[in-house]
């Protein structure tokens, strides 16, 4: 004897459902690390030295990969988030599936500039 | 029927301002994505970044406004994430609040922070 | 024995129960409704189903397929079968009944509390209204009328399942195609109905419903009409008054 199934998996592997993940949990993430940015960016109080010597903590690798993995949750949120205001304020052209494309594309450009640049 | 309305108001309200704060950040993002690969360029030093925003007016404003933004866009993110993910009990609003002051204060004291370079 | 049965897994009790599983001989040319047909008229009397017109014209034999809602009468065995194997369950987010049959009330009861039925205010003595078959509001109106209230949009959606009073994508589909017809005089009922807590702003445009409507019909879309007009009304007003 078991519980009635429920609505699961197999009924959420659409890419607008996709979409709506992704800009999520790229939402979530980036509000956690939002206020640690901001405390990083207010040691610049301490002059320019104090700054310096809190940069270099960063310096650590674990942070490097951490600034990549956050631009690219930038990239996913920002074009996720252009797709609902499209859907929810544009005029009307079903999901936006081909926006949704485009997205996925820009957040990999942006992980790749920044490898790029930041080497 | 007028405590569900004023419920229904606030949701409205709260909907409409995470929107236009949305529209505001998908600006600022845009811009600041841009700034962050150009300033990555060759490593990133306390003095390239003070070099560039000690003393700089726009950029104290452009990047104010974008505290402001997040302040609005993010707790009312997180509430309804909180709200839905955990829906018996009661932590979404002081969470959400929470993190709308962690926004407002910290944002601003670092916009201060890389106006001023700690000259104040 | 057939070269090729099906096995099919269904689901027997109500709430709680178990998945049972049959062997149904494969033909071509085979609907997930004849499947179960077949299995409650040859295999086991007792297995309790709703169809109606079998031509994908009532949507009463929505059910939900290897863990999708569809129209059973109108999905080939073929299009959707895993190997030889097929899962068929009750439609998700509403109390099951018996077996495959669920208690649609709460359904069409969200219907109702989203205002979705219309209301005039003329009589046999005044002349026809007359609406522009191509005006802005007309069309709208005309892109979600089709609905025939089949359940599949509110059974594939995440929100309905998360928040118990959320109204649901039919309900709204359907209270929005009356914001747009300009006979009903409701409107402000209507827009303080959906807008409240489990109302159209709890939609996160995920899009199962549009993606798995019958019909069609893209209730994300008429989601996000009404998501901007209540958000205004609440702020700066509507042509029907305030909220």
């Amino acid at each position: 004897m078991s519980s009635r199934p429920k609505l699961d998996y197999r009924a959420k592997t659409h890419l607008s459902y996709f979409a709506y993940v992704c800009h999520r949990f790229s939402g979530l993430l980036l509000a956690c690390f939002i206020p640690l940015h901001f405390l990083m960016l207010a040691q610049s109080l301490r002059g320019v030295e104090g700054f310096q010597k809190s940069l270099t903590l960063t310096d650590l690798w674990v942070f490097k990969f951490g600034e990549w993995v956050l631009v690219i949750l930038l990239a996913v949120h920002l074009a996720g988030g252009i797709r609902l205001l499209m859907i929810e304020f544009g005029p009307w052209k079903g999901l936006r599936k081909g926006w949704i494309q485009l997205s996925i594309l820009f957040a990999i450009a942006c992980g790749l500039l920044f490898l790029y640049f930041a080497n | 029927m007028g405590q569900a309305m004023s419920e229904g108001v606030l949701q409205a309200k709260l909907w409409y301002a995470q929107r236009i704060s949305a529209m505001v950040l998908g600006l600022c993002v845009a811009i600041h994505l841009a700034i962050i690969f150009y300033a990555i360029r060759g490593g990133l030093t306390a003095q390239e970044i003070l070099g560039r925003t000690q003393g700089n007016v726009l950029f104290a404003i452009f990047y104010e406004i974008f505290v402001l933004a997040c302040f609005v866009h993010a707790p009312i993110g997180m509430a309804n994430i909180l709200q839905e993910t955990f829906p018996k009990s009661s932590v979404a609003r002081p969470i959400a609040w929470i993190l709308a002051l962690l926004i407002l204060i910290l944002g601003t004291t670092a916009v201060v922070g890389v106006f001023t370079g700690g000259q104040i | 024995m057939s070269n090729s049965d099906l096995k099919v897994k269904v689901w027997r009790g109500s709430q709680e129960g178990e998945f049972v599983e049959y062997l149904v001989p494969r033909n071509p040319n085979q609907t997930v409704l004849d499947v179960v047909t077949y299995i409650q008229r040859k295999l086991d009397p007792t297995l309790s189903y709703r169809f109606a017109c079998r031509v994908g014209m009532c949507g009463s034999c929505a059910m939900t397929v290897n863990g999708v809602a569809r129209w059973t009468c109108r999905t080939h065995v073929s299009k959707i079968v895993e190997g030889d194997s097929l899962e068929i369950a009750p439609l998700n987010n509403l109390p099951v009944i018996k077996d495959l049959a669920t208690d649609m009330r709460e359904f069409f009861n969200k219907w109702k509390g989203a205002v979705g039925f219309f209301k005039g205010d003329k009589t046999r003595h005044d002349d026809f209204t007359k609406v522009q078959p191509n005006s802005e509001e007309r069309q709208l109106a005309d892109a979600g009328i089709e609905c025939i209230g089949c359940g599949v949009c509110y059974a594939s959606c995440e929100v309905v399942q998360s928040r118990p009073n959320y109204l649901g994508p039919a309900a709204l589909n359907r209270a929005w195609t009356l914001t747009n017809d300009v006979r009903d005089v409701q409107q402000l009922e209507r827009m303080q109905a959906v807008a409240g807590d489990a109302g159209c702003h709890a939609c996160h445009s995920q899009g199962s419903c549009t993606e798995f409507c019958p019909k069609a019909i893209e209730p994300t879309a008429s989601i996000a009409g009404l998501k901007k007009l209540v958000a205004r009304a609440a702020v700066r007003g509507s042509k029907w008054g305030k909220l």
